[in-house]
């Protein structure tokens, strides 16, 4: 969208207003996220800028909230149930997702939309409805504060997202591969692994990534469920901010930004080998 | 293969069987296997979520601690019609039910249930279970009458009676702000006790104030994504993406960091001198809190499905529409607006959704005026235990949901929906 050689003086100057309403929306989105990273090094226990900062005096900054992270033993739990419980969720989410999408996008797959429709439920109710009904009946049958009722509400919440990026990724299936390579003499699960799978990881990959997120981010399940042993990142982060505000919050928080950078690449990566596979190369 | 053909002109599979029977049996060999597939999953959805939401809503209408607990009341008041106190019978029933109330600790849920139906009946339940193990036999009904003036007035047994059945509408009433009055009949609540309807009429105009928002701020930025080349929408695309793949209590922290009185914003204004060192702006703990941080979360699924759309528009259409001689305000308004509907749709409805069920960020920024449905119901599952109340609330809050959902599958399908 360059500027024309023709344009006048009212085409340019709403040209640039343009451009300086858009850089505004996006110093929006980005520096709240930004803001917390140098505020994480403080060294006074507040949530502000101090003079030192704001003058780069390097005895204002610190490392004592990255200290006060590793060496606390709720901190460091919590880390751990994060990775147990979001690891354990997105293994289940994706083996019961990809399953239940390549037969979904089987053409001969009876009431398809309505079955869709219901899969994907977890994602579409509010999640504070979904944890109250999850309380009671996981309360009911002995799955409140255990590893297990977590997991497994993790996974009810995942799985739609699996669903739905390997049900993208198979509208583009060609189905005469699994043809050919039955007619090469390939069993099922050898056309699987060897055929379907391969072309499907990519789908897969970014499916499980979202299990993994919405698993390791999710709060209201777990603050309806977990008892104190299961408290996960997010809950510690929760308690944080209503009980005790420290800056360990802004440090948790740099470290977390920092993960979904990771994850962000990732993704950018499995898109553009997708791209790559299909012929498209970006211009 | 071959096609063979019977003598009576039927085609035949190799196997010698009939071609369409044999067809049949392929198509339904392989809609077995679909279905196989996708059973395990829908099994455990069934288990883990669709019944457990149900058997919430149920709790919306299940009514069994009357029934249950007072049996022998249930059955006396029966035939009662209402008019007049009823008599002995039912006085001997009600005594029988409180002594063995009294006895199995069971008579306090009694109490609380029909606490919710009119405030001092707890009391006047678990007292007067108390005190029956001291009267001593009948006739009753002086006797309990002596043990509280409450039993004597027409209202407490109207009630019990309406509380006999083991279904009641009475929390979707408390839901939508009405009750039971003196003589049974359904009205409006006082105009100071009318808190749900507000809730639910904020939390909808907050969610389209933000819905609002967010179709302004996303529409230049996805069409500036949109047009622009690939290289560098590629990396403007980081700015949509870093916010919507970070935590969102990291972003709620973010921006409490940001908002609160010593915060970054109100230092900036001081600096500036806009506003005075101690007046500080209050932007946290209200509503201005919770719909900047809940557009700053929402903004992304905004953007994504409008630059999705946007992006399959040809420039052409437009540059068409100047060479044809249509101002630029015209051609875009006539011309390229138009085409973008589909993407301010499903934009606006995925946002919409998702800020009438939120919580988290409400619960933390919103202050008192900043919340919405879904705090009360946290608050009536935590705090209040009025579990049938949060149930009624929460199907309300579904049934909602549900309705823009289908209006979202109307607009985009579900077959459709892009993620990242």
């Amino acid at each position: 969208m360059a500027l024309p050689s023709y344009a006048g003086p009212l085409e340019t100057s709403w040209y640039y207003a343009f451009r300086l309403i858009c850089a505004c929306i996006f110093i929006f989105l980005i520096t709240p996220i930004l803001v917390i990273i140098p505020l994480s090094f403080n060294v006074e226990p507040y949530f502000t800028f101090t003079q030192g900062m704001l003058t780069f005096d390097p005895d204002a900054y610190s490392m004592r909230w990255y200290e006060d992270f590793i060496s606390n033993t709720q901190w460091t739990h919590s880390v751990k149930n994060s990775f147990i419980i979001a690891i354990a969720s997105t293994i289940l989410a994706t083996i019961l997702g990809t399953l239940a999408a390549l037969g979904l996008s089987n053409a001969n797959m009876p009431y398809r939309s309505l079955t869709m429709g219901l899969l994907i439920s977890p994602m579409i109710v509010p999640l504070i409805i979904s944890a109250a009904g999850m309380y009671f009946f996981y309360s009911n049958i002995g799955l409140d504060q255990t590893f297990l009722g977590i997991i497994l509400a993790h996974t009810t919440l995942g799985t739609p997202f699996v669903v739905i990026t390997v049900t993208a990724t198979l509208v583009g299936f060609d189905h005469s591969l699994t043809r050919a390579s039955a007619n090469l003499g390939a069993g099922p699960t050898t056309t699987f692994f060897k055929v379907i799978m391969p072309l499907i990881l990519p789908g897969v990959i970014s499916g499980a990534l979202f299990a993994f997120i919405t698993s390791f981010d999710e709060v209201v399940v777990v603050l309806f469920l977990a008892g104190f042993d299961q408290r996960t990142i997010p809950r510690q982060m929760w308690s944080g901010i209503r009980e005790q505000i420290s800056p360990t919050i802004l440090a948790v928080a740099t470290i977390l930004v920092m993960i979904s950078i990771a994850l962000l690449a990732t993704l950018e990566l499995l898109r553009r080998r997708g791209e790559r596979l299909r012929g498209i190369s970006p211009g | 293969m071959t096609d063979q053909t019977a003598g009576n002109g039927v085609v035949l599979a190799a196997d010698g069987t009939p071609l369409k029977a044999s067809l049949n049996r392929a198509l339904r060999k392989n809609r077995m296997r679909a279905l196989l597939l996708v059973a395990p999953l829908m099994l455990f959805v069934l288990f883990s979520f669709l019944i457990p939401i149900f058997d919430m809503t149920f709790r919306s209408v299940d009514n069994w601690h009357v029934g249950t607990l007072m049996p022998k009341t249930t059955v006396a008041l029966a035939d009662w019609d209402g008019k007049d106190l009823p008599e002995e019978p039912v006085f001997a029933a009600l005594v029988a039910d409180l002594r063995a109330g009294a006895k199995s600790r069971q008579i306090g849920k009694v109490g609380t249930r029909l606490n919710y139906e009119k405030s001092g009946m707890r009391g006047l339940i678990t007292g007067s279970a108390r005190k029956s193990k001291k009267l001593k036999d009948g006739p009753y009904k002086a006797k309990v009458l002596k043990l509280h003036k409450k039993w004597g007035q027409l209202e407490t047994w109207t009630v019990i009676k309406r509380n006999t059945t083991p279904y009641t509408i009475g929390y979707y009433l408390n839901a939508v702000d009405m009750k039971y009055d003196k003589n049974g009949e359904i009205v409006m609540q006082p105009e100071n006790r009318r808190i749900y309807g507000k809730l639910f009429m904020r939390t909808f105009a907050i969610s389209l104030a933000i819905t609002i928002i967010c179709v302004i701020l996303a529409y230049p930025i996805a069409f500036l994504l949109a047009t622009l080349p690939l290289r560098y929408s590629n990396l403007l695309m980081i700015f949509v993406l870093l916010p919507f793949w970070t935590s969102l209590l990291v972003r709620t922290t973010a921006w409490i960091a940001m908002l609160q009185s010593q915060g970054v914003l109100n230092d900036l204004f001081v600096f500036f001198g806009m506003v005075d060192d101690d007046n500080r702006l209050q932007l946290i703990h209200n509503l201005t809190g919770t719909i900047i941080a809940m557009t700053h979360i929402l903004l992304p699924f905004m953007v994504l499905p409008l630059y999705s759309v946007m992006k399959t528009i040809p420039p052409t259409y437009m540059r068409a529409a100047l060479s044809l001689g249509a101002n630029p305000v015209v051609a875009f308004v006539r011309v390229y607006m138009p085409q973008t509907l589909s993407g301010i749709g499903a934009g606006s409805v995925l946002v919409f959704i998702l800020s009438i069920g939120y919580y988290i960020t409400p619960a933390l920024v919103g202050g008192t005026d900043g919340t919405l449905i879904s705090n009360q119901i946290a608050y009536h599952m935590q705090s209040s235990l009025n579990w049938g109340l949060a149930g009624a609330l929460g199907a309300l809050l579904l049934a909602s949901v549900l309705a823009l959902y289908l209006l979202y599958n109307r607009i985009v399908g579900i077959d459709n929906m892009r993620l990242g």
